[in-house]
């Protein structure tokens, strides 16, 4: 796993960047962030963001309202984006429709004034990169989506670009080409030492890719860091709410010793959680617990948290089951278990969790999504 | 599936439709039709005829307008369009329309009689609707003095500078080249029938080709002399003396060497109003009702007793004063239906080099 | 099951349900239009006047070599049906179709009626002679034998300034009644001039109407469809009051002290070219339009991306998808102006005069409609040919 890079070492630096398009709210505001030479970072966030706003403006496209981009230690200022050698990959691919794959891919290598054999050879070393052999007389439209994000990406890598940026590349597949696709990325970077600039809104598709998420909302990072870090140790409930899935129950601090406080939800219910950040009786929070955390009654092992609650409703998942209770206050839990859950709707069942899961938000520090 | 055929039945219906509508449209009486050419003289026909055509008799009126061309109306007869009852036509068109089986024979008796008309206004098929001119014009504001008074003037850019404005046609325009050139107006016809004589009007009119503007329309003539883009140009008189009256332009023409021509009044033949047809015929004939039509269109009258009862200040205008007829020459229409494609050929050949 | 025998038959239902929705328009078409049009172009190579007129006459002429005079007995037969087409008024008809080819034969055949209704008699050569020396001039009949059908290459030698010489070899009209090759080559370059000059300013037009938001472009592309919605007549007198030599722009210029004599902006070539462009310009925008809307501006930012510069990724990437439309557009405005003969009329010279304007001349001037449809089979010929090459390009880029 690697680490966030040390200051000085940055491949790609955001400083102090901004976006105002005239007359709005800003759609990027005080971004700074790194990227080290060979880091798989990814800009998660829900649409409108800022995520692919400084994507676009990494690859030249749009130009910064205020601060500085730059790769290597160079501003990339007035720089226009057929000289930053960025490989860019596109939500909807972005083939030329009038060339064939072979065409494609040797476009970025013709404008290079790389010719003949030369660029055969690397045109179909990249097709092969992608499992595209043998395709390469074949025209976008006779090509399924997959197969056309395979191509972009070829096109996209057989210049050996300084870094590759992708624009939820993924977002037009279905889940299981979706899933494949991911793995052969995460390949090919490995393979290649690549640097990734990715983008998505998909949380799912952030965990299993990155080094390094960035967390994204209202134009604000929110929290950078390792997927592990981002899911296990959120910096704020947005970021909690986010990535992963989360039950939030909303109550007010009663009392607070050491790494712990006390909570009472609706109900007149009382828990302990972990506080993140300061937090003094009195603060309404939203307190956090991720469903695979909640355990199911009645033979618990001293949790913290226990409460008796009736079942709203339980779904089979195959691999696992999902079971929404109803606290007495009326406030939705729903819990994950590996195992198979046999109870009826409106049943008994006793649920409960320790203070270590369960983490404490200060409300209304929230940005709006 | 069924959706289908469904959709198809109502399309079948609706062409069913359609094609009854089309058949009880036919079935309704329509207006009696009458085709004039539009602009100034047809507004001078509905005014002087027209209205009180309907006022009189109760035979409602509709009308249409066309440029000429007997090919239109042989593809009306040809192709069963019945939409035109009568119709204002050169003598040309007369000519081979008639020949043609185009027009309906006209009934003289009804008219009173031949010896009623001038002479060049009587023909099997077509009575006279009026006699109208071409000679030369300018803008009197722009040429001082008494202007040209001759063909050989017209070609004189000495003593005229400035460019001409011609007809694009070979019609009339063979014909002032010979005058211009010294051919006493009767004889014009017997030289242009002979080779030499074509010739020479070709070789007369490239003297003066540098400086002609060839016009197509002669609704273009009074923009040509009003912007000087001609100093002067072979009109007919009633546009540009309808402009001076109506606009107060200054706009003057010289009568010497005109050549003038009379349009037709037809039914055509397969008419299904001929009667009425027949009746709007003998309304506009009528002297009582002809002699009003110089005060809305400077223009000649066909029938000899009109030519009399005119206000004499109007006549001035028009072919009927006789002094308007010095060195006038009659277009010959026959002349025109046998040598007017191979010299419009020759023509065309010779205006594009 | 696919493949069922009920499945392929209810297939075979549906490929042939949508003909029968068409048929009405098919019928409709072929009544109103491909069927006149075909009858109407079929007098550029038929010749049927003097058959239908004179059928003996024409019988007995097809038989003759061609050579000095046709045999004797000809000649009652040829007086009676002078007299017998008189009578039944298709006299007219035989009488202008010789004149086409021999000026004065019109008048000739109405002579000899005359004098054959007068009681002349026609038994010999000689009597007709005597009635009119010209019916002892050999090349009198040959042109009757040639006009004798069914079938007929005159009108389009005609067309193409040849005729067949009373040998029967193909030759050149004298240079001074030479006019169509030149006519037609000027209406072809008239319109591919229009053609080029509509791609070159719509390109940009075009262009800009495709990338424009819709609240700017819309106004625009009402101004550029401004022209469809004004009469020819209107038009044109438009531009006559801004080229004439007293005109607005020539005022202008003088004004400017840019020029000091007018510049002839009309009543030649230049003014056609100027008043056609202008008509014809919506033509060539629209399919253009058509075709630059359907290409995503992502793709020009990924040439970008992948390091071409603006002009590489215009002429790479953008120039080559907008050429079907182009060509479309290009094929559309050539194939109209060859049609155009009013503007030309008006705004043009001399030597500005297209085909159609012949067309209508022989039409309704003349009645001369051998010649209309030879001129117009001569006009579609690079019609079918520019359909042609719009098939091959659309197939070779896609849309």
């Amino acid at each position: 796993m690697s680490l966030p890079p040390q200051t000085g070492t940055a491949f790609v630096e955001f400083a102090g960047v901004e976006k105002v398009y005239d007359g709005g709210a800003p759609a990027v505001a005080g971004l700074d962030l790194e990227i080290a030479e060979g880091e798989f970072v990814t800009l998660l966030g829900p649409s409108g963001s800022g995520k692919t706003t400084t994507l676009m403006m990494l690859a030249g496209f749009e130009a910064p309202s205020a601060g500085d981009i730059r790769l290597q230690g160079r501003s990339l200022a007035g720089k226009p984006p057929h000289r930053r050698n960025m490989g860019v990959v596109f939500q909807n691919y972005a083939l030329f429709p009038h060339m064939n794959v072979e065409r494609n891919v040797a476009f970025p290598l013709g404008v290079r004034g790389i010719r003949g054999a030369q660029a055969k050879a690397k045109v179909e070393e990249a097709l092969a990169l992608v499992d595209l052999d043998g395709l390469g007389a074949r025209r976008p439209d006779q090509l399924s989506g997959g197969q056309r994000q395979r191509v972009a990406l070829a096109r996209a890598l057989v210049f050996e670009p300084d870094i590759v940026l992708m624009d939820e590349p993924l977002g037009a597949l279905d889940r299981q080409l979706r899933e494949r696709l991911q793995v052969e990325i995460k390949r090919i970077q490995r393979r290649l030492g690549l640097t990734i600039l990715y983008v998505t809104h998909d949380q799912a598709e952030a965990l299993t890719l990155s080094d390094r998420i960035a967390v994204f909302a209202g134009g604000r990072l929110q929290q950078v860091g390792s997927p592990k870090a981002i899911y296990e140790h959120p910096r704020n409930a947005f970021v909690a709410g986010f990535v992963g899935e989360n039950n939030g129950l909303r109550g007010i601090v009663t009392r607070r010793n050491g790494s712990s406080c006390e909570i009472r939800i609706a109900g007149d219910l009382v828990l302990q959680a972990t506080p993140v950040g300061p937090l003094a009786p009195g603060d309404a929070v939203t307190a956090t617990i991720r469903p695979e955390h909640v355990r199911l009654g009645p033979d618990l092992a001293a949790p913290c948290n226990l409460f008796s609650a009736r079942v709203d409703d339980v779904a089979y998942h195959g691999d696992h089951s999902r079971v929404r209770a109803l606290l007495p206050g009326g406030a939705a839990v729903t819990l994950r278990s590996e195992e198979r859950i046999e109870l009826g709707a409106s049943e008994p069942l006793t649920i409960g969790w320790c203070a270590e899961a369960c983490l404490a938000f200060a409300d209304g520090a929230e940005p709006r999504p | 599936m069924r959706r289908l055929a469904a959709a198809f039945r109502l399309a079948t219906l609706g062409v069913a439709l359609l094609a009854a509508t089309g058949c009880t449209g036919e079935r309704e009486p329509r207006p009696l039709t009458v085709v004039g050419w539009g602009g100034s003289s047809q507004e001078a026909h509905r005014r002087a005829y027209w209205d009180s055509f309907t006022r009189r008799t109760g035979v409602r009126l509709q009308e249409d307008s066309w440029h000429g061309g007997v090919g239109v109306i042989r593809t009306k007869v040809l192709g069963g369009d019945t939409s035109w009852d009568v119709v204002q036509v050169e003598t040309e068109d007369l000519i081979l329309g008639c020949e043609e089986g185009l027009f309906e024979p006209i009934e003289w008796a009804a008219l009173s009689g031949r010896d009623a008309f001038i002479p060049a206004a009587v023909h099997d098929c077509g009575v006279g609707a009026m006699l109208w001119s071409y000679l030369i014009g300018w803008d009197g504001d722009r040429i001082a003095g008494p202007g040209p008074r001759s063909w050989a003037d017209f070609w004189d850019v000495r003593r005229f500078p400035g460019r001409r404005g011609m007809r694009r046609t070979p019609k009339y325009t063979l014909e002032f080249a010979l005058m211009a050139d010294g051919v006493p107006p009767a004889e014009v016809y017997e030289v242009l029938r002979t080779p030499a004589g074509v010739d020479r009007a070709f070789r007369k009119l490239e003297e003066l080709k540098p400086n002609i503007v060839w016009w197509s329309s002669i609704s273009q003539v009074p923009d040509l002399l009003g912007s000087g883009e001609v100093a002067m140009s072979v009109t007919s008189p009633g546009r540009l003396i309808v402009a001076n009256r109506s606009e107060g332009r200054n706009f003057r023409v010289s009568w010497d060497g005109n050549i003038y021509a009379v349009d037709y009044w037809v039914v055509l033949s397969n008419s299904p109003r001929k009667a009425e047809a027949a009746q709007l015929l003998r309304h506009m004939t009528a002297p009582e009702n002809q002699m009003r039509l110089p005060r809305f269109i400077p223009t000649g009258l066909t029938s000899r007793r009109a030519g009399e009862l005119i206000d004499p200040r109007l006549r001035l205008d028009t072919p009927s004063d006789p002094r308007n007829m010095t060195n006038a020459l009659e277009l010959d229409a026959s002349f025109w239906v046998e040598y007017g494609d191979q010299l419009t050929q020759r023509f065309n050949a010779w205006v594009s080099h | 099951m696919p493949g069922s025998p009920t499945e392929r038959a209810g297939a075979a239902r549906r490929d042939w349900w949508p003909f029968a929705l068409v048929a009405p328009l098919i019928l409709f078409l072929a009544a109103g239009f491909l069927i006149p049009v075909l009858m109407m172009l079929s007098r550029g190579v038929t010749d049927h006047e003097l058959a239908s007129a004179w059928p003996e006459t024409a019988q007995a002429l097809r038989g003759w070599d061609g050579a000095g005079l046709p045999d004797e007995t000809v000649v009652p037969i040829l007086a009676a049906e002078i007299v017998g087409a008189r009578k039944a008024g298709h006299l007219n008809l035989v009488a202008n179709r010789l004149n086409y080819d021999r000026v004065g034969s019109r008048s000739l055949v109405y002579r000899t009626a005359d004098a054959l209704e007068g009681g002349a008699p026609a038994r010999s050569f000689a009597d007709l002679a005597r009635i009119d020396p010209r019916w002892s001039e050999a090349g009198q009949w040959a042109s009757m034998r040639q006009a004798a059908g069914p079938l007929t290459s005159f009108y389009l030698l005609a067309s193409l300034d040849r005729r067949l010489s009373p040998q029967g070899a193909v030759e050149r009209v004298e240079a001074e009644q030479a006019v169509f090759v030149d006519i037609l080559l000027r209406t072809f370059k008239i319109s591919a001039v229009v053609a080029l000059l509509c791609a070159l300013l719509g390109y940009p037009v075009a262009y800009l109407l495709a990338t424009l938001p819709p609240r700017l472009a819309n106004p625009l592309l009402i101004l550029v469809l401004l022209p469809f919605w004004t009469s020819a007549l209107v038009r044109t007198t438009a531009w006559v009051v801004l080229l004439q030599s007293e005109g607005v722009l020539n005022g202008f210029l003088i004004g400017a002290g840019l020029i000091e004599a007018p510049l002839p902006l009309i009543y030649n070539r230049l003014g056609v070219y100027i008043a056609m462009t202008h008509v014809l310009l919506p033509f060539l925008v629209l399919p253009l339009y058509g075709v630059m809307k359907g290409i995503s501006p992502v793709e020009m930012r990924a040439a970008s991306s992948l390091g071409a510069g603006p002009v590489a990724a215009f002429l790479k990437i953008y120039l080559p998808q907008t050429l079907p439309g182009l060509a479309a557009g290009m094929i559309i405005v050539f194939t109209l102006a060859l049609g155009y003969y009013i503007t030309p009329a008006l705004v043009g010279g001399g030597a500005d005069q297209m085909v159609s304007g012949s067309i209508a001349f022989y039409t309704n001037q003349t009645l001369n409609w051998g010649m209309a449809a030879a001129l117009s089979l001569l006009l579609l010929l690079p019609l079918g040919l520019m359909l042609f090459a719009g098939r091959y390009l659309a197939r070779t880029v896609p849309a």
